[in-house]
């Protein structure tokens, strides 16, 4: 069972897998950027794996490619949801 | 998030492609008396898949049969979905389903060509890529490939077979450095001249090469596989076992 993805609970999900996979939670934020975070491919393919089994959605490899920042990920998480 | 633990070993369950008969029957066996759900997919062979079921259940263990050609993915994917949904993530994989489609290269055609590698490198990679996303979240994983001794050994008439089994290994030790630090190991088993079905047309000469003068079985094949995909091979990752009687010593 996945949840729908908004805006807000897709912020909580990625903030909280962040914090998961050993980003500072102090530091995490939409502006954070990953490489500050301390956040690296694996992570971002683990945090992959959270988003589509809360929410169904799958980021393909190409899909990340290019984002730097926390809210450039949530964004995209919704739009396709949509 | 670790994976829950239930007298050392992770909540989850274990899959073994081709685990119908020979040496992925007897995996599947070994893994069950290790106390693992086994998930025993086979193409064809059913009778033999229910055979290795009953063998586990007289032993207590428990099996879930998954019909399908491991080359097809999305019917590979549905299985694993299922799996999870009532057994929990595969938290060991054992690809094992392999192919030979034997012939001279001057004489191998596209179709023999394409199959064996289809089947024994890609569906493998394809298997272990869906895999590997709940291992990493369980913090845990065990992926074991079969390979061969041809591969990186030559065995002529089997240049597609040799460039699968080579590739399998390529592909094990690449995938082991990527997921190393999340408790997740890849490794490979080699057998060389092993008894069984897949085997049986092989001349009988060969064994005076081998310097234990026999053929292996598939237990002792099984062995070497139970012995990665427990949690105390958790620093063995990345690494081939060579399993064949002193062969290529």
């Amino acid at each position: 069972m996945t949840t729908k993805a908004e805006t807000g609970n897709v912020e909580k999900v990625i903030f909280d897998g962040l914090a998961e996979v050993g980003a500072e939670p102090d530091d995490i934020s939409r502006e954070a950027e990953f490489e500050s975070l301390d956040v690296d491919s694996l992570d971002l393919v683990e945090l992959a794996q959270i988003v589509e089994e809360e929410f169904g959605v799958r980021l393909e490899g190409d899909d990340l490619k290019g984002l730097t920042t926390v809210g450039q990920v949530i964004d995209l998480v919704v739009k396709k949801a949509g | 998030m670790s994976a829950e633990t239930t007298n050392g070993k992770p909540e989850g369950c274990a899959l073994v492609t081709g685990g119908s008969r020979g040496i992925g029957a007897a995996v599947a066996r070994a893994l069950a008396e290790d106390g693992w759900h086994v998930a025993i997919n086979y193409r064809s062979d059913s009778d033999g898949a229910e055979e290795v079921a009953k063998e586990i259940a007289d032993a207590g263990g428990t099996t879930t049969l998954i019909a399908g050609d491991v080359r097809d993915s999305e019917s590979l994917n549905k299985a694993f979905t299922a799996l999870e949904g009532e057994h929990g993530r595969v938290l060991v994989l054992v690809n094992n389903a392999g192919m030979r489609d034997d012939g001279l290269s001057p004489q191998l055609g596209d179709d023999a060509w394409d199959r064996v590698v289809d089947t024994n490198l890609s569906a493998a990679f394809r298997t272990t890529r869906r895999a590997l996303g709940p291992m990493l979240r369980a913090r845990y994983g065990r992926i074991v490939n079969m390979a061969s001794i041809v591969g990186p050994r030559a065995n002529a008439g089997q240049a597609n077979y040799a460039a699968s089994k080579a590739g399998l290994i390529g592909m094990t030790r690449t995938v082991a450095v990527e997921v190393a630090r999340r408790n997740v190991t890849v490794n490979a088993v080699a057998p060389g001249l092993v008894d069984t079905k897949f085997t049986e047309d092989v001349n009988g000469d060969a064994l005076g090469e081998i310097p234990a003068r026999r053929a292996g079985t598939p237990e002792e094949v099984a062995a070497c596989v139970r012995f990665l995909a427990s949690p105390e091979a958790s620093y063995v990752t990345g690494t081939t076992l060579t399993v064949d009687g002193g062969l290529s010593a």
